[in-house]
């Protein structure tokens, strides 16, 4: 019986209305068309209305309980500034913090959200960003984007994965 | 069946919708309440015929009926519509059923949408009816074909048992195999089963006590009650029971565990020789300790969490904090941003008047027992779902004149379609001397759990065209002499000179604030369109 050795934890959060739960459920689906076991956990009802929204998904060999363990996530993928600083304790020590506007930009470059075309896209922009630390080819997550998402986003949406993507490689070389 | 290897990617909630697609189930219907709603909702989509019912009495006691005739059929709601539904649910364990009735009951350990944490597990013994309870969605999908399967052997109701993280977690299924009905429905004439006067109700009694204890014997060898063994050989042995189960094996890769499937009637051998047989023996069990009293009241001697372990949800790391004997202050993650009253809520413009009104507002269950919140902190009681008529009723016989003529009561349109009528009745039977004042506040939708319909929007759970019910034409049919119905964000003044009017009279009146729900209102002018030009479905999203 195994433990949870070889599971990345990756925490969205933004405010309801945002696509957290659309981020969380690209993600998760892009860790199942990988092959990988796969969990992913939310609350929904009174909670969403306009509120904070926090959305868990693991992936590796075996997942056990559905929620990242309290300061146990790899990656904490933030849609909304303001929503940064109360959801930092879900993140481990050395685990990668992923924002919208951050404080310092990036190799001289614009914030992704100020850099998207279409605000309501920073869902998957942030994605496109989480990709980069994540070993799954990216053909696969932009079938999952697809299958997630109505044709007439198709377009606006790769388009905000692929900027999201720029960033988080330049990010990466900053070592960041 | 050909997918039979195929993984999914599903919800709890869509696990048990598809298992009962698979099962054949004939109809399933429900209350919506968070976190059961998407149940049905994919049962539907799946191709089930699934339908609203008004309130959990009503839909358990047509899923009884359909059980009687010998269908298949699942009845789906919260915790807190268990006690709806709890009426008809203790003599459907001595009636029984002639096909297979499974009420699906989803908690909400930790309250993210509830307004209390309620322990199903509690109705289940009550009751006298068998609760089963999936750690995860496979679990789910195959707990739905296992109830069945108890259901028709014993020919009783069976709980489903869910919790939050059970339904609203997405982990992998596979499909398989499951057996269709046997039989066509056809009621089969029998009073001394189905008419539970004293005379056929005493033997029924003693019937189902029977019938349990049949079922806790087929338990102790039955696959769903499951041990795993952990690392240590035998030193830590878990006691538990949904998802905590999972909770327990990442915490304790050491432990051996004891996953419960069946969680009333208990398999007390089974349980009595797992403590026998570690060093150390735990139950680790989310919300009240159930399963810790009743296995010390069989004599069984385990270890249990700390009291301070029943609130909220269970965890990775309450696991380990209670295998450790912690009950040192636990972490308190820092508050996010409250939820709120959607900008363009058509709520908006009526709690604002009645905070500046100075109003007494019994409240009731929905979005807008979120004008509790700033800036309109205008709701003063919230109890349970249609509460708000009788509390301020309550208020209006009990208060000094003064206060008394400041009650109002605040009710949502879903809300008021579920027990809103019996309000209505007494108000109008036992009127308090400064009368009284009930706004429904109707958006159009079931608007908290999703945007659901209801009997008074005129469709149907998938969104087809059916009768309608008109609130304010059922009120003056009930007698109501002061009925209105007003716009409340296009006419801001009507509203305020209503409100005054009836606020300073002695007498009874309704006023229905009818502007739809601003999440709601494309969809529903969708539907509308669609079923104008006969093609209905098309925007069932």
């Amino acid at each position: 019986m195994s433990e949870s050795a070889g599971v990345v934890n990756i925490v969205v959060a933004g405010l309801g209305g945002q696509g957290v739960l659309k981020a969380s459920d690209i993600m998760a689906d892009v860790a199942f068309r990988s092959g990988a076991d796969v969990k992913k956990s939310e609350i929904h009802g009174m909670a969403q209305r306009g509120g904070s929204v926090t959305s868990d998904v693991r992936y590796g060999p075996q997942v056990l309980s559905p929620m990242v363990p309290e300061g146990q996530a790899d990656y904490l993928v933030v849609l909304s500034q303001d929503q940064v600083e109360h959801n930092l304790w879900r993140l481990k020590s050395g685990g990668v913090l992923l924002e919208p506007q951050p404080a310092a930009p990036v190799a001289g470059m614009p914030a992704i959200l100020d850099e998207i075309s279409n605000k309501r896209s920073i869902n998957v922009a942030m994605l496109g960003m989480l990709s980069v630390y994540l070993d799954i080819p990216q053909e696969v997550w932009i079938e999952a984007i697809k299958a997630n998402l109505p044709e007439k986003l198709h377009e606006v949406n790769l388009q905000a994965f692929e900027q999201g993507r720029r960033q988080g490689e330049a990010r990466r070389q900053a070592g960041r | 069946m050909s997918n039979e290897e195929a993984r999914l990617l599903l919800s709890g909630n869509e696990a048990v919708a598809q298992a009962a697609v698979d099962l054949g189930f004939a109809l399933g219907t429900g209350y919506p309440g968070t976190p059961s709603t998407e149940i049905l909702e994919n049962f539907s989509l799946f191709g089930g015929k699934a339908q609203w019912a008004p309130n959990e009495k009503v839909a358990l006691e047509v899923g009884l009926g359909a059980a009687y005739a010998g269908a298949r059929c699942l009845v789906t709601m919260k915790h807190v519509g268990v006690n709806v539904a709890a009426d008809p649910l203790f003599t459907a364990a001595y009636t029984g059923v002639a096909g297979a009735l499974v009420l699906t009951a989803a908690d909400d350990p930790g309250m993210a949408s509830s307004q209390n944490e309620q322990d199903t597990r509690h109705y289940a013994r009550a009751a006298g009816v068998p609760c089963i309870e999936p750690a995860d969605s496979q679990q789910a999908y195959d707990a739905l074909a296992s109830a069945v399967e108890m259901s028709e052997r014993w020919q009783m109701p069976v709980i489903l048992r869910l919790t939050t993280r059970v339904c609203h977690s997405k982990t992998i299924v596979r499909r398989r195999q499951l057996p269709k009905p046997q039989t066509a429905p056809h009621f089969r004439r029998d009073p001394q089963t189905w008419v539970m006067i004293p005379a056929y109700a005493r033997p029924a009694h003693r019937k189902l006590r029977a019938k349990l204890s049949e079922i806790a014997q087929w338990s102790e060898t039955a696959e769903i009650n499951r041990v795993e063994p952990g690392r240590d050989g035998g030193e830590l042995g878990i006691i538990t029971a949904g998802v905590t189960t999972v909770h327990c094996r990442e915490a304790a890769p050491e432990a051996t565990i004891l996953q419960l499937g069946t969680t009333w009637p208990l398999p007390m051998k089974k349980i009595r020789s797992f403590a026998d047989s570690v060093k150390r023996c735990l139950v680790v069990e989310e919300g009240d300790p159930f399963l810790a009293e009743n296995l010390r009241a069989a004599g069984i001697n385990v270890e249990s969490k700390d009291e301070m372990y029943r609130f909220g949800e269970m965890s990775v790391t309450r696991v380990k904090r209670i295998l450790s004997g912690d009950t040192s202050e636990e972490f308190v993650p820092p508050r996010g941003k409250p939820p709120a009253l959607c900008p363009g809520c058509p709520h908006r413009d009526v709690f604002g008047l009645l905070r500046d009104l100075g109003c007494i507002v019994s409240g009731d269950i929905g979005c807008y027992t979120l004008g509790v919140l700033p800036p309109f902190q205008a709701i003063d009681t919230c109890v349970c779902m249609g509460a708000s008529i009788g509390v301020g009723l309550g208020l209006r016989h009990a208060l000094p004149e003064e206060e008394a003529r400041k009650v109002v009561s605040v009710i949502g349109d879903s809300t008021f379609a579920h027990s809103g009528l019996t309000g209505l009745m007494e108000m109008i039977y036992n009127p308090p001397p400064t009368g009284h004042l009930v706004m429904i506040l109707d958006n159009g939708t079931t608007a908290m759990t999703g945007l659901q319909e209801h009997p008074g929007t005129g469709r149907k759970l998938d969104h087809q065209p059916t009768n309608r019910i008109v609130f304010e034409d059922v009120a003056r049919a009930m007698g109501m002499a002061n009925v209105h119905v007003i716009d409340p964000n296009k006419d801001p003044q009507g509203l305020e000179r209503m409100v005054r009017e009836a606020l300073a009279s002695n007498e009874l009146t309704l006023i229905v604030a009818r502007r739809p729900c601003i999440l709601a209102a494309g969809k529903i002018k969708g539907y509308e369109k669609a079923i104008a030009e006969g093609k209905g479905d098309t925007c069932n999203e």
